[in-house]
């Protein structure tokens, strides 16, 4: 019964390529906005803290910090509006969610980046 | 008994998942496996006094089927099928015997109502099944999840209608007004927008939703 819904799914992921993520990952998402009737692409740039879902309900969130001030966005990767994502930086860590990112600032909240051997 | 519709199809609940729209929204979407269904026989008004059309779903083996379950299909020379339901239509004589009924006779952005078997929850209390508050649980509260009073105490009796526990599930449910998002024919598949009742697998009556009939009588 599950194996139809995967197909349904499937069908619908076709469509798109999405580079492999991981948390830790530095990202830029090419976001579609639509103002009015005008169309523009805003980019975001920060660190993936979380992956959830996954299949067609991928989501990731990602966290940057402006002015001192921390942002973080929720994009579904298979969202019409994700036009695009390309990753910067690949991170090393060792968490699957990096929550505690939220709390530390400065030299702390970095992420060492990761070699490929 | 449900209102006539003007089409209608058996299907099987398959699960839940999520789809974009055009305009990127998500939208929450079951996966339906519909028919394909036959029509087994017509039931007119002036000789059966309703209108009908009896559709067969799911072809079985015989001998799955008791002797006078098979007399039935043999008579009316149909391969057996496992189940056999009647569905009120304004008018039978749109359908032929025999004709085949799949998923293709909805469009997307139809509106449907549904019929299934919500899930049992067997007997269940006054908590769960009339939304009734819960006592303190601590600081000295002996009320944790105890019923209070069943009624006043001068009619010595306890009034009719009273909530109580019981059975709660199991029983038929109608959603009315569903949109089709989309239809596939080629897997006989309907992505409806929203829950259906029941669990995966259940037994539905998908229908053309009798509300714009309605409407469409008033334009």
């Amino acid at each position: 019964m599950d194996l139809i819904i995967q197909n349904v799914e499937k069908e619908l992921m076709k469509n798109k390529e999405i580079p492999e993520i991981w948390p830790g990952d530095t990202v830029r998402v090419h976001y579609r906005i639509v103002e009015g009737e005008k169309e523009r692409i805003q980019i975001y740039e920060g660190v993936v803290i979380a992956k959830k879902h996954g299949g067609l309900r991928e989501t990731i969130t990602v966290r940057k910090v402006v002015q001192g001030v921390g942002v973080e966005r929720i994009f579904p990767l298979y969202s019409p509006f994700v036009e695009k994502i390309e990753v910067v930086r690949r991170g090393k860590v060792r968490r699957a969610k990096l929550y505690y990112l939220r709390k530390l600032s400065g030299k702390k909240a970095k992420i060492a980046e990761r070699v490929e051997e | 008994m449900s209102a006539p519709t003007t089409k209608a199809i058996l299907g099987r609940k398959i699960g839940m998942t999520q789809i974009f729209g055009k305009n990127g929204e998500v939208i929450p979407v079951t996966v339906v496996k519909g028919g394909p269904c036959f029509v087994l026989s017509l039931k007119v008004e002036e000789k059966d006094g309703y209108n009908a059309i009896q559709l067969g779903y799911e072809q079985c083996k015989e001998t799955k089927l008791n002797k006078p379950q098979r007399g039935f299909f043999k008579k009316l020379g149909f391969p057996p099928f496992k189940i056999v339901k009647e569905i009120r239509v304004l008018n039978p004589y749109e359908y032929k015997q025999g004709q085949q009924i799949t998923v293709d006779i909805f469009k997307e952005g139809e509106l449907v109502d549904i019929t299934g078997r919500t899930k049992g929850r067997g007997f269940t209390s006054h908590i769960k099944l009339w939304n009734f508050s819960r006592g303190r649980m601590s600081h000295g509260s002996k009320c944790h999840r105890r019923r209070a009073s069943i009624g006043a105490g001068g009619v010595q009796h306890v009034m009719k209608g009273q909530k109580m526990a019981g059975r709660y599930g199991n029983e038929l449910v109608t959603i009315q007004n569903l949109e089709i998002v989309q239809v596939d024919k080629e897997k006989s598949l309907l992505l409806i927008k929203g829950a259906i009742p029941g669990p995966p697998g259940n037994l539905l009556t998908i229908r053309k939703a009798v509300k714009t009939l309605r409407k469409g009588i008033e334009k």
